[in-house]
């Protein structure tokens, strides 16, 4: 598809893009010459096998995982060392984990404050209707008042899409976000995601849930031990994948 | 008996100087061990390894030695005319700060690593994690340790006895060598520590229901 070769050049609104990235653990090469360039607005599913590289991808995004070479830059500037300007720009880049981490230690209200408090810097009570905007959009609202510990898992997950939105973040990384749910609170967040994705947002997720991908993502990713080994329009790429890879793994997710 | 209604001053003076430099040490240990396992888990390998050799220094000295260091090499070289309780409490201090750092170290180990990566990842700084994010959390198991930490500071501190300083060990040796019952003195001395040592495991049981309660 023309996805691909418009990829390759860095093109003018590129917003995250990533080139030649290399990472070991020890002695295992979990990225491998990994060339990734996402636009502004756009919505990218990775997808492929457990083990395959996936979350360290998505964690070399915002420097969770260090790289051992090539570039990483998010609109136009090269991902800083460890450090203040680090921060900065991760404030910039909101992530969701599988596990929610929502701080334990506090309040729902004070999860999606915290940031714009001390991050960004945000007066109190600018802060305080940020977040319950907020909560209200993803559906929580209600439970503003209340430890994480007291919430559903799917309601735990939207709150932590409601803390990462509250930085008002360029790209959102998305790391299997319902993978820890029951099935019936997995919809509640992936509808929280949809509307996230037709508002615009820049989201790089995670996930296998292909009904997601079909309807809200305008590329897949899919990652075989360490390489992106293929890239295509959802549709094309669950109805029609190229590569035996891409093949054998969709044969195995569609049969149960 | 007599002998503490006979010298009531002595012995309140003992026991006033025991609480004193247990009180002062165990801030400096405090402030200090939390630094320090601020340090042994910060991102700067110089940090770290500052970190790792105060409390390896620190925690496997004798501290009688430290003691003797502390007053005869620290005025001598560094800072001349410091005086007896400022030296012991330095003494004391350093000391208990590597136990302390390695219950709050700890105490950091079990707070979920997801945890810092979250607030890492909302932008906030190293510093900025650790203080609001993992150290509140860690508390609650920091307490139990600490508890037992501050109570051998308090016996430890009877070292500070020898060293100029009065406190209850220093008076009690005063009295024995003007030839006192030393049974008696004895029995007041380990009453009078009894009552340092009871305090401070109830304050921290306090704490610890307290810090339950607050979730
Ligand atoms: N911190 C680490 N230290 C060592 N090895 C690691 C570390 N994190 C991940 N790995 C290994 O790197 C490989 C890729 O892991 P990664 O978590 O990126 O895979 P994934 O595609 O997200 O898989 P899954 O679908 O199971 O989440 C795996 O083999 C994993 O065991
Ligand atoms: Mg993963």
């Amino acid at each position: 598809m023309s996805e691909v070769s418009v990829t390759k050049d860095a093109t003018p609104d590129a917003l995250v893009a990533l080139s030649g990235v290399n990472k070991h653990f020890g002695a295992l090469h979990v990225l491998q010459d990994i060339d990734l360039t996402i636009a502004r607005g756009e919505v990218v599913v990775v997808i492929g096998p457990s083990g395959s590289g996936k979350s360290t991808l998505c964690r070399t995004i915002n420097r969770l995982e260090t790289i051992d070479d090539g570039s990483i830059t998010i609109d136009g500037k090269p991902l800083p060392q460890e450090g203040k300007e680090l921060a900065r720009l991760r404030a910039d880049v909101g992530m969701v984990f599988q596990s929610f981490n929502l701080f334990a230690h506090k309040t729902v209200l004070e999860n999606v404050m915290l940031g714009q408090l001390k991050v960004r810097k945000t007066d109190k009570k600018a802060a305080e209707d940020k977040a319950r905007k907020l909560l209200d959009r993803v559906g929580v609202g209600t439970q503003a008042d209340k430890y994480p510990a007291q919430l559903s898992g799917g309601q735990q997950q939207r709150v932590a899409i409601a803390r990462a939105l509250a930085m008002d973040p360029k790209v959102m990384l998305f790391d299997e976000p319902t993978s820890a749910l029951d099935p019936e609170m997995i919809n509640e967040v992936l509808e929280v995601m949809q509307q996230l994705a037709r508002d615009g947002m820049t989201m790089v997720v995670v996930t296998h849930e292909m009904g997601f991908a079909r309807s809200a993502a305008n590329r897949v990713v899919f990652m075989a031990d360490g390489r992106i080994v293929e890239e295509a329009e959802p549709d094309q790429f669950f109805n029609n994948p190229r590569s035996d890879r891409a093949k054998d793994f969709l044969s195995k997710i569609l049969h149960h | 008996m007599n002998v503490l209604l006979d010298h009531l001053p002595e012995f309140r003076e003992g026991f006033l100087g025991t609480l004193a430099i247990t009180a002062a040490s165990a801030v400096l240990a405090l402030v200090l061990g939390i630094l320090i396992a601020g340090f042994r888990v910060s991102p700067i390998p110089p940090l770290r390894a500052f970190g790792t050799a105060w409390v390896t220094l620190l925690r496997n000295t004798p501290l009688t030695l430290l003691f003797l260091i502390a007053f005869f090499v620290i005025p001598q070289i560094f800072f001349p005319g410091t005086s007896p309780f400022v030296l012991a409490m330095g003494a004391l201090g350093c000391y208990t700060s590597s136990f302390v750092c390695e219950a709050v170290r700890s105490g950091i180990n079990t707070v979920p690593i997801g945890q810092a990566e979250a607030a890492r990842s909302l932008g906030m700084t190293f510093t900025q994690t650790l203080r609001m994010i993992v150290l509140p959390q860690a508390t609650r198991t920091v307490i139990p340790p600490l508890s037992s930490i501050f109570i051998a500071l308090t016996k430890n501190s009877a070292i500070a006895g020898a060293f100029s300083n009065t406190e209850l060990f220093n008076v009690s040796k005063l009295l024995s060598d003007k030839g006192f019952a030393i049974g008696w003195i004895f029995l007041w001395i380990a009453l009078a520590y009894l009552v340092i040592t009871f305090t401070i495991s109830g304050a921290f049981r306090l704490l610890e229901r307290r810090l339950e309660v607050a979730r």
